[in-house]
């Protein structure tokens, strides 16, 4: 019984099932539009923002770590000193958005009967800085500090020895928090995933204000009046990023190959991975010629796809589908809108891509250290 | 309130009243020549410590060239990982010929590790697999690993030089020095 179930759970932990079971099932649970929302509240997914959602999402992460702490391969992964932030932040992740969707939903049925949100308060009633706000700050400070002390105590620092060039640990685990990082990299060059993804992470997110001039939700919680920015967002942030952290932590071991947390770390698991440039898929494998000698003349496609995916699908969404919300933010928000979303999107475009067709690069061209 | 009356500036006073305490000109340029020096040394002293501080306690810097044995040493079809530790280079003989290849993945630098049951280095960081020839054909690395120039010297043994590096993308494995024929 028990087995099965640990069976099931490597199987769905398999990045190519989990990663579509849950970009699947991300619109039911933050419906961005009035068809998901029918069937997230037919289905009851509704429940998971209540309090018995609550239970039960701890109860079932509970038992998912117990069971793993009794298992013997689990367990060792789970113990480790560099691995316990992970457990923190998958239960603090959870009741964190747990909190936030719960009042959301309680805010979005009062505006609906015509209410006020809970957080509306009296213009003229204000609270202090002083002492109010600085006393609580004070206190979860403290409350933090012993903590922190409580548990530098108790946990032995993960120190190896001395660093050596030539001994690269297997598998080499970026620090926890850079693991959704160490992801991307395995799916792009190191100057994507390395440098221009990053700085579109961090610009991206300061730019979010600029682009969204939705103003309703300012000041206190909702998700249907924002719930398409909302979607974006929580996928963006839930699974392209705390769920590769959870990936690398849990499900990459040795060599960098994919095991499920209850599997044994064999280090002489074999797991064919012949990648392919699309250049070579063109020219070698559709057209049986050899590649052409002209660099720019063999990733000739891969430019096409590149400009058709930034440069002119935006265009055509503009024309099309996305018009009305194109004449509703101006061009400008909306070419900064569509860098950044198409930017994020490719991510998981690209891990599809490597995992259904093995392709390696759009663009490869090494000699000018420019892959795509 | 009688202070406002009295005081007078300086430059008024008359050299003839003699203040002990005033700074003359002599004694001016001496103290700031005292001054300055003291400045520059402790400015000095201060670059000095942190220009020191870039460079590393311990530095591990092995010879570039190095003897590698003889040419027959090496069996056909293998993987010699001795020189990784110090040199960063594996020595591999294939059919025809051997060469030096770099430990250095060539998608963000890790040192990948010789799977001899698998026939292939495989980079513990991002699942990037090179064959025994340094070609990449699994994982995100975009360009086969580099070869260092190679020759015989004139003991008969192996010499690698490290300082040049040849690189298949640019078509350099086809360069004598990259490859011993055996």
């Amino acid at each position: 019984m028990l087995q099965t179930f640990k069976d099931i759970i490597d199987i769905l932990s398999a990045p190519t099932v989990s990663f579509t079971l849950l970009t699947i099932a991300f619109p039911f649970v933050f419906p961005p539009t009035d068809w998901f929302e029918k069937i997230h509240r037919k289905f009851g997914i509704c429940r998971l923002w209540t309090k018995p959602g609550f239970y039960g999402g701890m109860i079932a992460i509970t038992f998912f770590f117990v069971v793993g702490y009794f298992d013997p391969n689990f367990n060792i992964t789970l113990t480790k000193a560099d691995n316990f932030p992970i457990i923190l932040m998958i239960y603090s992740m959870f009741i964190a958005i747990w909190w936030s969707m719960y009042q959301a939903y309680q805010n979005d049925d009062r505006l609906e009967n015509g209410l006020k949100p809970m957080e509306y308060n009296d213009p003229d009633d204000k609270v202090l800085v002083w002492p109010d706000l600085v006393y609580i700050e004070f206190i979860a400070l403290i409350l933090f500090m012993v903590f922190l002390i409580v548990w530098s105590i108790l946990v032995a620092a993960p120190l190896e020895e001395p660093a050596n060039p030539a001994a690269t640990p297997n598998p080499s685990k970026a620090p926890w928090y850079f693991l959704g990082l160490q992801e991307m990299l395995v799916y792009f060059d190191p100057w994507i995933a390395g440098i221009i993804f990053p700085i579109f992470i961090i610009i991206g997110m300061m730019a979010i204000p600029y682009m969204d001039i939705n103003k309703k939700g300012d000041g206190y919680y909702s998700f249907k009046e924002r719930r398409i920015g909302m979607f974006i967002f929580m996928y963006g942030w839930v699974v392209l990023w705390l769920f590769l952290i959870v990936i690398g932590t849990f499900f990459r071991g040795p060599n960098w190959n994919f095991f499920g947390p209850f599997e044994y770390w064999d280090a002489h698991k074999v797991v064919p991975l012949n990648n392919v440039n699309l250049s070579e898929y063109i020219w070698v494998k559709m057209l049986g010629t050899g590649m052409p000698t002209n660099i720019l003349l063999r990733e000739i496609i891969g430019f096409i796809v590149l400009i058709g995916y930034m440069g002119i699908l935006p265009i055509i969404l503009a024309k099309s589908w996305l018009k009305n919300y194109f004449q509703e933010i101006g061009p400008v928000r909306y070419t900064f809108l569509m860098l950044f979303g198409l930017s994020m999107l490719s991510l998981p475009i690209k891990m599809y891509m490597r995992w259904l067709f093995n392709l390696k690069y759009i663009i490869a061209i090494p000699e000018w250290f420019f892959n795509i | 309130m009688t202070e406002d009356i009295k005081t007078t500036p300086p430059a008024s006073v008359s050299p003839a009243e003699k203040d002990d305490n005033a700074l003359g000109r002599r004694g001016f340029f001496r103290w700031m020549t005292v001054g300055w020096i003291a400045f520059s040394v402790a400015t000095g002293g201060f670059f000095t410590v942190i220009v020191r501080f870039l460079f590393p306690n311990v530095l591990f810097e092995p010879p570039q060239t190095f003897k590698a044995g003889f040419p027959n040493d090496y069996a056909s079809n293998f993987v010699d990982t001795r020189y990784k530790k110090k040199f960063n280079v594996w020595m591999v003989r294939d059919e025809e010929s051997i060469f030096a290849l770099s430990t250095v993945c060539t998608h963000l630098g890790c040192t990948p590790n010789w799977l001899g049951t698998e026939n292939k280095f495989k980079c513990p960081c991002h699942g990037s697999g090179f064959r025994m020839t340094g070609i990449n054909f699994e994982g995100p690395a975009p360009r086969p690993l580099e070869r260092y120039k190679i020759s015989v010297a004139t003991d008969g043994q192996i010499l690698v030089d490290k300082t040049k590096s040849f690189k298949w993308e640019k078509g350099e494995w086809e360069n004598a020095e990259s490859f011993l024929k055996v």
